[in-house]
């Protein structure tokens, strides 16, 4: 590494707080991807026949397709034979049964990142399946739950305890063949979280999952399933950080959620992945897809995303509105800075009567970013009296960034009601003066007027999480004016 | 504690103001009125640093030291204030959160701890009473949605809160009716004080029936063309802008030649 590397790591690793690596022995399989490596992955999980064919036929799909190349991003071809499809902290077998068994730089690396187990499991009262690149290493507050009758642990082991409850549900929402990327995860997917609330259940904590990439050229492929039964009520917590490196990594995720009759699930993001460095260099390819099913009347779904990291993030988190009287949410930040690219929004799909869905939609663009909001709101026949309200604001921060919306409507109920709002504004020199001649520096002036253009988003997101969004949102930020 | 000595500033090449001279003492309330254009505001906003003025040349000492050397944020923090001609909205900060920011960056800068929530509420509330504002004010996004009445006396307020050593308020009195004016009025009278200096900039003499001030000084082409106690104002009202601008054509004219 040459001196002017070193001088740029450095710079780079002090921007980025979570960029360390933590050096632990790992299992991982060499790059490539053929049915061999598949059985391997679904071998070494020890998983049923039936998940083996599903990842199978998955893989068959997707060698006939085609990466997509409609988003607004660019980015060199990914070499899929490069990447390693499987990485797993050292000495297989028999996982760690407690959080005493689990490597202490493990626990550490969690520590770095502001979710020390130990404390979490005194003190927060969330439930923390701790996904580290492919395997979870602990799962708290099971017992807590398990009392409740609800279902929380990571995707692994529920195919092993209850592979007839996945099987009715996996790819029910996200078929193996939905999109390139949704086939590449459904044939290689290491692990993920598993959630399951039986009828009538309020969950009785929020439930959350921190995903980390950790390895050198390894994909995270987690996939994510989380079924609410009939009346019952939870609330999902994700959070992504990523160490920080030179090559770019993929990232491809499924998550699945269903709710049935007068369930509700509300599902929040904040997403901290490695957003490459100034040049562009390094950070991660976020193509995610994520997609929920209202199937009973009255289910609600709601997501709620913080997107600040990655290089590319390509994710719409999507509704089924089946059922009659259903309700689809998305309410959304994205973030994009330096050389950032975000081509994010959602799909609303009213199938049942009387369904409505909302989307808010802000977009933040800084230095070189390019952001693009991406939606559609389709209307069926069937759907009498669909509501939607679609409102997307885009906010740029100097005169390289890009913002860009791109609403898709397709109605054919003619009873819809829709309604469409979009705005684009410069974060204004007179309001960062007005700020500044009343004391608050620069920094402090962009950071308040940007956390009141998200505010409407922030207020969707649970308490803790709310303030670590408005926290990322400036560290993102710093230097982004002046 | 405001000095400013032959102040020449541009706008975008134009000269605006054009050797102005002006002294502020502690305890003193001046007047700066003349017809649009005359350069008002840019002394205001380059009393507050704001970008796009530049400084040709001249002298502008604040407390002893070069004011001109400082960020906006920095005068601010030493004293100075200006109520906005046009203030600013922004949307979803709501305006109790903006002014606990201010005040305790301001406080911050002085030495001063930080208000706790409960004095800091204590004391919001005495001086919405004073601009006899409701509660609700608070929790509203800053000046957005505002009439224009609301936004001046938002202005006053926000003063009222910061304390400061130096207050500029450009053209306050604009788009009052005579209830609100009476009201900013009675505002910025309560914060008079031996140790603080305020300069109203503003076009009608109606605001200085209000408030009193102890010099007038009219400017037109970008200098103080004449000075005065109250009366000024007054015979400027009676005679026009008119008198004002064909002495300051001679002033002019023989600096010119």
């Amino acid at each position: 590494m040459s001196a002017v590397d070193a001088e740029i790591g450095g710079l780079v690793a002090r921007d980025y707080k979570e960029g360390f690596v933590t050096e632990i022995d790992s299992d991982t399989l060499p790059p490539g991807l053929d049915e061999r490596v598949i059985r391997t992955i679904s071998g070494k999980k020890n998983e049923p026949d039936f998940m083996l064919e599903w990842r199978l036929d998955a893989y068959r799909r997707w060698g006939s397709m085609n990466t997509p190349e409609w988003a607004h991003v660019h980015y060199p071809p990914i070499d899929f034979q490069a990447i390693s499809y499987y990485s797993a902290p050292g000495s297989q077998g028999d996982g760690p049964k407690s959080l005493d068994e689990v490597d202490p730089k493990l626990l550490e690396t969690y520590e770095k990142l502001g979710i020390p187990l130990e404390e979490q499991k005194m003190l927060s009262g969330v439930a923390v399946d701790a996904v580290f690149d492919s395997v979870s290493v602990a799962t708290t507050f099971k017992k807590d739950l398990a009392e409740a009758g609800v279902i929380f642990c990571p995707f692994s082991e529920a195919l092993q305890e209850h592979p007839e409850l996945v099987r009715k549900y996996l790819g029910t929402v996200v078929p193996q063949g939905d999109n390139y990327y949704a086939a590449l995860n459904s044939a290689v997917f290491s692990d993920g979280s598993f959630v399951y609330v039986p009828k009538g259940v309020r969950c009785p904590m929020e439930l959350s999952t921190y995903f980390r990439i950790n390895a050198m050229n390894t994909g995270q492929f987690e996939r994510t399933l989380i079924v609410a039964d009939e009346g019952s009520y939870v609330s999902y917590l994700e959070g992504c950080t990523a160490p920080m490196r030179d090559e770019n990594q993929l990232h491809a995720a499924v998550v699945e959620l269903v709710a049935m009759k007068d369930a509700q699930i509300k599902y929040s993001t904040v997403q901290n992945w490695y957003p490459g460095d100034e040049e562009g260099r390094g950070g991660i390819y976020n193509f995610v897809t994520k997609r929920g099913a209202c199937r009973g009347d009255n289910a609600k779904i709601s997501w709620t995303q913080v997107e600040t990291g990655s290089a590319i993030t390509w994710k719409y988190p999507s509704v089924l509105l089946e059922g009659d009287k259903s309700v689809g949410e998305f309410y959304s930040v994205a973030l994009t800075n330096h050389r950032q690219q975000a081509d994010t929004g959602t799909k609303m799909i009213h199938i049942g009567r009387d369904t409505s869905s909302t989307i808010i939609s802000k977009g933040i663009s800084a230095g070189r970013g390019q952001n693009a909001y991406r939606g559609l709101v389709k209307v069926l026949k069937s759907a009498d009296n669909a509501r939607n309200y679609s409102q997307c604001d885009s906010l740029l921060m100097g005169d390289r960034c890009g913002a860009h919306t791109f609403p898709y409507l397709e109605v054919k109920n003619p009873t819809a009601t829709i309604e469409h709002e979009a705005t684009t504004s410069k974060i204004g020199e007179d309001q960062l003066f007005y700020c500044r001649q009343r004391g608050l520096s620069e920094e402090d002036a962009v950071s308040l007027i940007v956390n009141g253009f998200c505010k409407t988003v922030f207020k969707k997101l649970p308490m803790e999480f709310a303030v670590e969004a408005q926290k990322l949102l400036s560290i993102s930020l710093e230097g982004a004016v002046g | 504690m405001l000095t400013i000595h032959d102040l020449k500033v541009q706008v975008d090449g134009k000269t605006i103001l054009n050797g102005l001279n002006l002294e502020v003492r502690p305890g003193e309330v001046h007047a700066i009125m003349g017809p649009n254009g005359s350069g008002k505001s840019t002394l205001a906003n380059v009393i507050a640093g704001r970008d796009g003025y530049e400084v040709t040349s001249g002298v502008v000492t604040y407390q002893g030291n070069d004011l001109l050397e400082l960020a906006p944020e920095e005068r601010a923090r030493q004293g100075i204030f200006l109520a906005f001609q046009y203030p600013v909205e922004i949307p979803g900060v709501a305006n109790v959160y903006l002014l606990k920011e201010a005040l305790n960056t301001v406080r911050k800068s002085r030495g001063e701890d930080e208000l706790d929530a409960m004095d800091f509420l204590k004391l919001v509330r005495e001086k919405l009473q004073l601009l006899e504002m409701k509660e609700e004010f608070l929790y509203r996004s800053v000046n957005e949605g505002f009439s224009g009445g609301e936004k001046k006396r938002n202005e006053i307020f926000q003063m009222a809160i910061l304390e400061p050593k130096l207050a500029v308020l450009d053209e306050t009195d604009s788009g009052l009716d005579i209830d609100a004016l009476k009201v900013v009025a009675n505002g910025v009278n309560a914060l008079r004080s031996p140790d603080r200096g305020i300069v109203l900039i503003t076009h009608y003499q109606r605001l200085l029936d209000y408030i009193v001030p102890d010099y007038v000084h009219v400017l037109a082409d970008g200098q103080v063309v004449r000075s005065g106690d109250r009366s000024l104002a007054v015979e400027l009202e009676e005679r026009g802008y008119g008198w004002i601008e064909d002495h300051a054509g001679d002033v002019a004219g023989a600096q010119a030649g």
